[in-house]
């Protein structure tokens, strides 16, 4: 097992928490985490269409392998300005 | 640093003066306020903004070095607000300097419509009659769906 420190923003983050700790097993994928995410809150599927997630502060595609310590965001569509 | 937040209002003429630069004659300088009225017409108090603020500042970073390659623009930055912005007021300006007012418009242009796109950056709308949503922008939304 490792643990990855998740980091949800807007709508995201009002369900999932602006932090949290996920433990995935060795070898899980970014959609990995996701998918645990979204069984723990339903509500997510909302979101599988236009989530995306970076990797320590690089935007990744869910299939990109993720190591213990990672710092996961996941990222609803943007709206500043 | 070419993105900046701050909570509570803007020095917009701090900005201005902040790209200034004898090189320049033209500097541009955009407001973005806040709407009392969504798109079908519900009443908008405020908005309230959040950031991935190391994401949001180096993907400005590299919005502003697109800029320079393609217009020259010598200098760009922009202050964005976090939190809540009351109707009216400016929640985001974007201020650049080039050596002609072309380019001066045109990477201005440029920079907020990349940024609304491209930065992690986030709004819910507060209404008037108490409700609140989150809401992406049109190019926000397609840039997720890509």
């Amino acid at each position: 097992m490792m643990t990855v420190r998740v980091l949800a923003f807007a709508g995201l983050r009002e369900i999932v928490g602006s932090s949290v700790e996920v433990a995935c097993p060795a070898g899980a994928r970014i959609g990995d985490v996701w998918s645990m995410l979204e069984r723990m809150h339903p509500a997510l599927s909302r979101w599988n269409d236009t989530v995306r997630f970076a990797r320590n502060g690089t935007v990744v595609g869910a299939d990109a392998a993720i190591s213990q310590g990672d710092e996961i965001a996941l990222l609803p569509p943007v709206g500043g300005g | 640093m070419t993105l900046s937040f701050v909570h509570g209002p803007l020095d917009i003429a701090a900005l201005r003066a902040a790209v200034a630069d004898p090189a320049c004659g033209a500097i541009v300088v955009f407001e973005g306020t806040v709407r009392d009225r969504e798109e079908s017409g519900r009443e908008v108090v405020a908005l309230d903004y959040e950031a991935y603020e190391p994401m949001a500042c180096a993907e400005t970073d590299a919005i502003a070095a697109e800029a320079t390659e393609r217009w020259g623009a010598l200098r760009v930055l922009v202050t964005h607000r976090l939190g809540t912005v009351p109707a009216g007021e400016t929640a985001v300006v974007v201020a650049v300097a080039a050596p002609h007012r072309d380019a001066a418009f045109a990477a201005c242009a440029y920079v907020i419509g990349e940024l609304k796109a491209r930065a992690a950056i986030w709004k819910r709308e507060v209404y008037r009659d108490g409700g609140s949503a989150w809401i992406a922008n049109d190019a926000g939304e397609r840039a997720a769906r890509r």
